[in-house]
């Protein structure tokens, strides 16, 4: 205890009473500039702050990184205003206790000093994870003047840098250290990139912009340590990538400063409890900011601490009056030329609908999430000019009523006076408008066009004005104008149907976007092509899945959501829900040892039935989900792999004993059947495909209505193709004739290599070649450059696709598909 | 007879694919956790209206789910067939606290009881 603190307590005794702040931050602050501002003698103040500086705005830190600001711009209150209001500052010596009893609080320099009333406002402290390394000098976190002044010296030396997290501090933090010349990348352990403010599409926006910034972005990727024997040379993850840098910044979140109130036995849950009157479980103590925790939510964002300051200042000051009730938090990026505003509730939940509003030519996503016909979140990228007036009637949550279906066009369009029916919005747009921006082609031009030459699709409107042949992203607006000029004589062009309700476009021309605007993920396909839905449907997910799988080999992340549960599961679901399982085996060849294992599988899990299928395989039908994963250990260990009989892939390769055998055999079908299948197992395809090899034109595998069949003749090998059984059963063109065994290879690796990349997704061979025609087919393949190209493009893909699944999943990956989330008993 | 509802841990959120769903097996049947895109959370009984196929099995999107055996799209928030089909799933109500998903079951009740969303 010092003689001048006593002092000061009795110099107050009977006078003013003594207000302490325990922090010096943004929250603490705006308390007390409230209370000065309502009831300014009534307090002798005096503050405590643990950074040895004035008050200053943190959310200034980023532009202050970024060198768009300096520390003078971004303090509130320096030396002189504390004077100035009769505050005592004590300026880098923090409290370290309290004693509620006495009502002093004790600073790290062994200051006293006591109260009357006690504000907390400690604020939090980042959170460091506790990774081997975490001590090493050159890492830093992102939460004070100190660690901006430690980036930014480490910056001056250049070199390069990781952000571990991709929340709003971690991406502030990398684009101020790129703005700084540091090679950066952010390693966010989450799927994409700020995930509690954002939705996939948005952050997938967000995260083309930051590559454009020279940012590279890490997503699903976990650190397993910080790297360096003195200070940091890298990051190490969990999946042994090693990323080198000279600087790391720890940005993965915040955690309530409660330290001091629980030491002093006040109510501390994640934070310091407060009630609806910022006060604690003492009712002489208030606390205020993010070290409170206030009906169950922590706050991080500054807007909510600003409405607690605003009940902590009135309840000092002896006022009733509204309490803080929970604030609904808004969300901005500070990135300098990123626009990107979030807030609410946008997790859906029973009863509340998508609107969502993509304009790619733009760069602009909206989604907005209404339940009860009111406004409960909304996520905004590219344009948040309406931000304020969103967050305006999402927090009086009014029912929206007729507003509802102008809502995703912004507050300019609210009135009413503008149509929500497409044909009726394009209509109404004057001639000069432009519909393709890529080509400079106004609305105009394309109404006279249609007129003028008797257009009547919207290919041959792209073919007379370019409009729609670049990007196409006004596909939409061309049919729209077609629709508009033709009237009822309009009919959408055969085979260009979309996709599915959630696009205009139809599958051709989304491969063919893909590949020309390089879209890499399913969010990116649907932002860029406008999807009406936020994430899809049954239909063309599967279809987008497989077309960024077939454009994208070995990049492609392949997307379990969009798979059916046959392709997820690699089982065949049976009507019971059980499923069916078809081991591999090749050419229809089997073993002793084979029979003998499928024989001990079938007892041991009890598999009611055993079936021999067409395609020359063993079906155990009945499987239990549960049991799937033990059934590919044990046939795994005896040799045998997926024969992914349940999948839009290679199924079977068919064949007859031939020469090894056969007295009329001319050639060996089984070894050219176990050769075909060794080169295509595994393979994705747009739908099924089944192969087979006869050894002689008795044709005893049906090779001529397979997708791809080879019969053998005296003088070499005869290709078939485009044939199926089933439904609508088509025999095979007859494809070529060659010569050696090497040629029939690369003919099936080219031939299944163009229809995978041409066909549409669930379009079998037969009915792609009668739309394409066997002479396109002929015309492709012809030329022994691209024949070889098509194959060589085969092999890479397989490279990536050879993968056994069930091996994977009987070694444990993704366990938890097969086994119930809990088990409730009676 | 009264009906006790009793809320249920089953387990973290991160325990459920987004866009997918779990199971909680229960003495009346699975019953079927969704997590949508949104992480929305959603819970019906796992039998489609229409054949009894698991809807936990089917196509997560939007807020529904297609059943995996006839592609009947199940709505989640209601459990109703979209149209032209007819039929509806049992919803339960489930809830997030803090990270944990909670299930409403009925703690008691007989085969015809159950809770509401």
């Amino acid at each position: 205890m010092t003689t001048q603190n006593s002092r000061q307590g009795q110099q107050e005794r009977g006078g003013r009473e003594r207000l302490v702040v325990i922090g010096n931050g943004m929250a603490g602050m705006r308390a007390v500039e409230e209370l000065l501002a309502i009831d300014p003698g009534r307090y002798a103040i005096t503050v405590f702050g643990a950074e040895p500086r004035g008050n200053y705005n943190r959310i200034m830190l980023s532009p202050l990184l970024a060198a768009e600001k300096r520390f003078e711009e971004i303090l509130l209150n320096d030396l002189d205003w504390y004077a100035a209001n009769g505050i005592t500052l004590k300026a880098g010596d923090p409290v370290v206790a309290i004693d509620r009893e006495r009502r002093v609080v004790t600073a790290r320099s062994g200051l006293e000093c006591g109260y009357d009333r006690l504000l907390l406002a400690t604020g939090s402290d980042p959170i460091v994870i506790p990774v081997p390394g975490r001590d090493l000098p050159g890492l830093v976190t992102f939460r004070d003047v100190d660690d901006v002044a430690a980036m930014v010296a480490a910056s001056a030396r250049g070199g390069s840098a990781v952000v571990i997290g991709g929340g709003l501090l971690g991406l502030e933090a990398a684009n101020g250290l790129a703005a700084r010349g540091m090679e950066t990348t952010v390693v966010h352990l989450a799927g994409h990139l700020m995930e509690r403010q954002l939705d996939a599409s948005a952050a997938h926006l967000l995260e083309g912009e930051l590559a454009r910034r020279g940012i590279t972005v890490l997503t699903g990727a976990d650190t397993a340590e910080i790297l360096g024997p003195d200070r940091v040379t890298g990051v190490r993850l969990k999946d042994g990538r090693e990323i080198p840098a000279d600087l790391v910044v720890m940005a993965v979140g915040i955690r309530p400063n409660a330290a001091l109130a629980r030491e002093a036995a006040l109510e501390v849950g994640r934070g310091v409890l407060v009630d609806d009157d910022m006060t604690t479980s003492d009712p002489e103590i208030l606390a205020v900011g993010e070290c409170v925790e206030h009906r169950g939510q922590c706050y991080g964002l500054v807007a909510p601490l600003f409405e607690m300051a605003k009940v902590v200042a009135s309840r000092l000051a002896g006022r009733d009056g509204l309490g803080f009730t929970g604030s609904v938090p808004a969300t901005k990026l500070k990135v300098s030329g990123v626009d990107l505003f979030s807030a609410g509730d946008f997790s859906g939940g029973p009863g509340s609908e998508d609107i969502v509003l993509r304009d790619a030519g733009r760069g602009v996503y909206k989604r907005l999430v209404l339940a009860e016909g009111r406004l409960r979140g909304l996520v905004l990228y590219g344009d948040t000019t309406d931000s304020a007036w969103y967050l305006q009637l999402l927090r009086a949550g009014e029912a929206l009523g007729e507003l509802r279906d102008s809502l995703a066009f912004g507050r300019a369009y609210a009135g009413g006076a503008v149509t929500q029916d497409p044909r009726q919005a394009v209509a109404a747009l004057p001639d000069e408008a432009e519909i393709c921006g890529c080509n400079g082609v106004c609305k105009g031009r394309i109404v006279e066009t249609i007129a003028r030459a008797g257009l009547t699709s919207a290919e041959q409107v792209r073919a007379h004005t370019k409009a729609s042949a670049s990007c196409g992203s006004c596909s939409g607006l061309v049919e729209q104008l077609l629709a508009v000029t033709l009237g009822e004589d309009y009919r959408v062009a055969e085979g260009a149907e979309p996709i599915c309700g959630c696009t205009p476009h139809d599958h051709d021309s989304v491969r063919r976007l893909i590949l020309a605007r390089e879209l890499k993920t399913i969010p990116a396909v649907m932002q860029a092509l406008e999807w009406s839905t936020p994430d899809g449907c049954h239909s063309c997910r599967p279809a987008l899945n497989y077309y960024l799988l077939c454009a994208w080999p070995g990049e492609y992340l392949d997307q379990a959501a969009a798979r059916f549960v046959n392709e997820r599961l690699h089982a065949n679901i049976q009507k019971d829900g059980t499923y069916s399982v078809v081991p591999r085996m090749w050419g229809g060849q089997t073993s002793a040892a084979e029979l003998r294992a499928i024989a001990d599988v079938v007892e041991r899990y009890a598999i009611p039935t055993v079936k021999v299928t067409g395609g020359q395989r063993i079906d155990l039908l009945g499987v239990r989900k549960q049991d799937l994963p033990s059934v590919w250990r044990d046939l795994n260990a005896a040799g045998m792999v997926s024969g992914h009989a349940y999948g839009k892939a290679l199924r079977t390769v068919k064949t007859c004993v031939g020469s090894e055998w056969c007295r009329f055999g001319t050639r060996d079908s089984t070894a050219m059947g176990i050769a075909l299948e060794r080169m295509t197992w595994g393979s994705w395809m747009p739908h099924k495909v089944k192969l087979a090899v006869s050894g002689c034109p008795r044709n005893c595998a049906e090779a001529t209505i397979k997708d791809f069949g080879v019969v053998a003749v005296e003088s070499g090998w005869e290709l078939h193709v485009g044939g199926n059984g089933g439904m609508k059963v088509r025999a095979c063109d007859r494809l070529c004739k060659v010569e050696t065994a090497e040629e029939v290879k690369l003919w099936c690796g080219a031939f299944l290599q163009l229809y995978r990349e041409e066909a549409r997704y669930l379009e079998r061979t037969a009915p792609w070649i009668e739309r394409v025609g066997l002479e396109h087919v002929a015309e492709r393949l012809s030329d022994p450059d691209r024949r070889a190209a098509y194959h060589r493009r085969f092999l890479e893909s397989q490279r990536h696709a050879q993968v056994d699944p069930w091996a994977e999943r009987a070694a444990g990956a993704e366990a938890e598909a097969f086994r119930p989330l809990a088990s409730v008993e009676g | 007879m009264s009906l006790v509802i009793s809320w249920i841990d089953v387990g973290a959120l991160e325990a459920i694919p987004r866009q997918g769903a779990r199971v909680v097996a229960t003495p009346r049947g699975d019953v079927a956790v969704f997590r949508t895109h949104d992480d929305g959370l959603f819970a019906l009984d796992d039998r489609c209206p229409h054949r009894g196929g698991p809807l936990s099995q089917g196509i997560v999107h939007g807020h529904a789910v297609t059943c995996p055996l006839h592609n009947w799209v199940i709505e989640l928030a209601s459990g109703a067939a979209r149209r032209p089909d007819e039929g509806c799933s049992h919803r339960h109500a489930v809830r997030l606290e803090r990270g944990r998903v909670l299930l409403a079951l009925p703690a008691d009740a007989g085969p015809e009881a159950a809770g509401h969303g």
